[in-house]
Parts: C-alpha cells; structure tokens; sequence
C-alpha cells in the first residue's frame, strides 16, 4: 500500500526541500518506488536540488487542469530509476491547487508508487494545507531554533484538526526531523539540545542531521546528499531516517563533537 | 569553549527553551478555542442589516477579556434617515 508523507515546517529555509531529496533517493536507493511532488506552486525548487530543473515540461497544476496527462508530468530521476519528480509550476497562480485537483493526483499516485512524498512550501497558506491535506504521515522539519520550534508547533496543531485523516477520527503518524543540529554548540549550551526540542514538541523522533558543508555542496550539484556523498554524516543520518519511515529500528545516534579535551579547553572549533 | 568563557557566563539554550515553553503552552490553549469575536461580528452583523443599511467597513467589534469582567463594544455607523428605512422595515 502507497504511503503519503508530507514534509512540512510552517517555516522557510530549514530544509524541507533538502529533506525530501534526501529522503526520496533513500528510500529509492532501498529499492522503494518513490514520487516526490513539488507543492511550492510559484517557487519550485525541488527540481533545482534533484538536478531536473531542464527536464520539466508538464507540472502539477497541469495534471490538474487536464493540460497534460500524469505520466507526461512525471520525470523519473537519471540516476536512480525508482525515484520520480512531480515538478510544481513556476509561473502560474497558486489558486489552480484545489482539494479535488489534488486529490485526484494523489489517488492516481497511490496506484503506482511505495511512496508519494509531498514537499510542503512554507507558511499555512493554500499550498502548504493541500500539501498536508492527504497525508498518512508527516514529517516535520524543525532547527532547534526558537521560530522554527514554535511554527513546528503550529504545524503540529494543523496536522491535528485540517487533514482529511484528522477529519475522520483518525491521526496522521506524525515523525519530527531535527536539521542543521550542531553539536558542539548544543554542549556548549548555546543551541537547544534534542532532548529540549522534544520535551517541548512531544513528538516521535525520526532523525537528527548535523549541519554540514555537504548538503550545501549536495544542492550546489543538484543531487540528493544521500547519493552525492552516501558515506557523510548528513546522508548517514538521512539514511538511517528512511529506514525509521520504512518501520524498521534503527539505534539513534546523536551527533557529538569530534573534539579532545585539549580543544574544549582552549577554544579551538572543530565545526 | 575556552575556561575563561565557561565560567563567565551560561549558554543561551535554556533561555529559549524556557521562552518557547510558556509562549507554547499560552497558543496552544488559545488555539482550541472557537473565533468567538468572528462569530460574534457575523452573527450581530446579520441581524442589524435585516433592519437597517450600513456599510460593513463601518462597523467595529472590540472584544476585551478582563480577569473578571469582559466587555464586548460594538459600532457601527449608521448613514443620516436610517429612520426611513427602519420604518420601510418594519
């Protein structure tokens, strides 16, 4: 059975897109069959960080629309053949997303995919709620930074009471993936520690991603970092989140500093 | 980290956590509430435009939740010979 998973924030910037790059070619790279959709109609991106960008012919508000057919609309990645791109629209207005348009799209999708992985724009606008609307599951992206804790929040709250699964009585499986986690600042008292950002979200942990040069690197190429650099810590991380999302247990590992003790005492970063 | 730095002063972390535990715990009761003032304004809105003609930017709702008291202000302007229409109405 298809999974839906929408990877959401209500803040921009931290890392959504990235996210569901990462975690799509994982779980392609799994053998899973993945669809990625771009949500973010007016501001696409997905398509710039999977490398796609001047492959996109037909979008999402296309398939709605009945300009082109789903399978037109649909790019399948060059590298891995499970993984495949809904692109959004860049030019057209956000209002041809409509909740019948949308659902059509993903009840095609379900039949033909492991995974349909919606890419949430920011905000609780229009884009972002039809993003969430169908989902089974979602994936909230959070820094441990205090806006981005408190619109996680929000976002929560909405996963609760505006999706068709919360409408029903039913609960989204919610997963929360904390990016850009520095550890040697969260030791040093100077960011919140996971433990904070989930005392305080009380939601299931699905990962935790270091911030890293290689993820700027991996949106630089137009490649997910799980397949440009599978071996660094962010793709370890992304990997070992896929596999949480695919049921299986995985030990969590916190990121920690790989510093002595003569470092920490005389200042010298390492990060 | 350098030891001078230790022991001059505390990271910043459990400032945030604290702030985003009281203002979280304040939204989220705030956010199961029903928009009573939204319901307020349609609900009275509808009900004196059954009677009188009045332009709907006219019109200020104010609601202010006291400890003990709440007050609810309504205003509304009414054009001059409202009279006319009151006795067309009725």
């Amino acid at each position: 059975m298809a999974h839906v998973v929408v990877v959401t924030s209500g803040k921009g910037g931290v890392g959504k897109t990235t996210s569901t790059a990462a975690l799509g070619a994982a779980l392609a790279q799994h053998g899973e069959k993945v669809v990625v959709i771009d949500f973010d109609v007016g501001l696409r991106n997905l398509d710039l960080v999977l490398g796609a960008e001047r492959r996109v012919v037909f979008d999402l508000i296309n398939v709605i629309n009945g300009v082109a057919k789903l399978p037109q609309a649909l790019i399948r990645d060059k590298r891995l053949e499970n993984l495949h791109l809904l692109p959004a629209s860049q030019t057209r207005d956000k209002d041809a997303l409509t909740d019948e348009g949308v659902a059509k799209v993903i009840d095609e999708l379900r039949g033909k995919f492991d995974w349909i992985i919606c890419d949430s724009p920011a905000g609780i606008e229009r884009g972002a709620t039809l993003a969430m609307r169908h989902a089974d599951a979602a994936i909230i992206v959070t820094n441990p930074e205090v806006s981005s804790v408190r619109d996680s929040d929000r976002i929560i709250g909405l996963l609760d009471s505006k999706t068709v699964k919360a409408e029903n009585g039913e609960r989204v499986e919610k997963h929360l993936l904390i990016t850009r986690y520095h550890p040697s600042r969260a030791a040093r008292g100077e960011m919140m520690t996971i433990e904070d950002v989930l005392e305080i979200l009380s939601t299931p942990l699905l990962g935790i991603i270091p911030e890293s040069e290689e993820v700027l690197r991996a949106s630089n190429i137009g490649s997910p970092v799980t397949l440009s650099n599978a071996l660094s810590a962010p793709a370890r991380a992304y990997f070992d989140a896929a596999r949480r999302l695919r049921g299986e247990v995985v030990p969590m590992i916190v990121p920690s500093e790989n510093r002595g003790i003569f470092n920490k005492l005389f200042g010298r970063k390492a990060a | 980290m350098t030891l001078f730095k230790m022991f001059r002063r505390g990271g910043s972390a459990p400032i945030a956590r604290e702030r985003l535990q009281l203002l979280l715990a304040h939204e989220r009761g705030a956010r199961n509430q029903p928009d009573l003032l939204g319901i307020l304004r349609e609900e009275i809105l509808a009900v004196i435009s059954r009677h009188v003609p009045f332009e709907p930017d006219k019109v200020q709702i104010k609601l202010d939740r006291g400890k003990s008291v709440s007050t609810l202000e309504v205003d509304i302007e009414i054009p001059n010979g409202f009279g006319v229409a009151l006795a067309k109405a009725s």
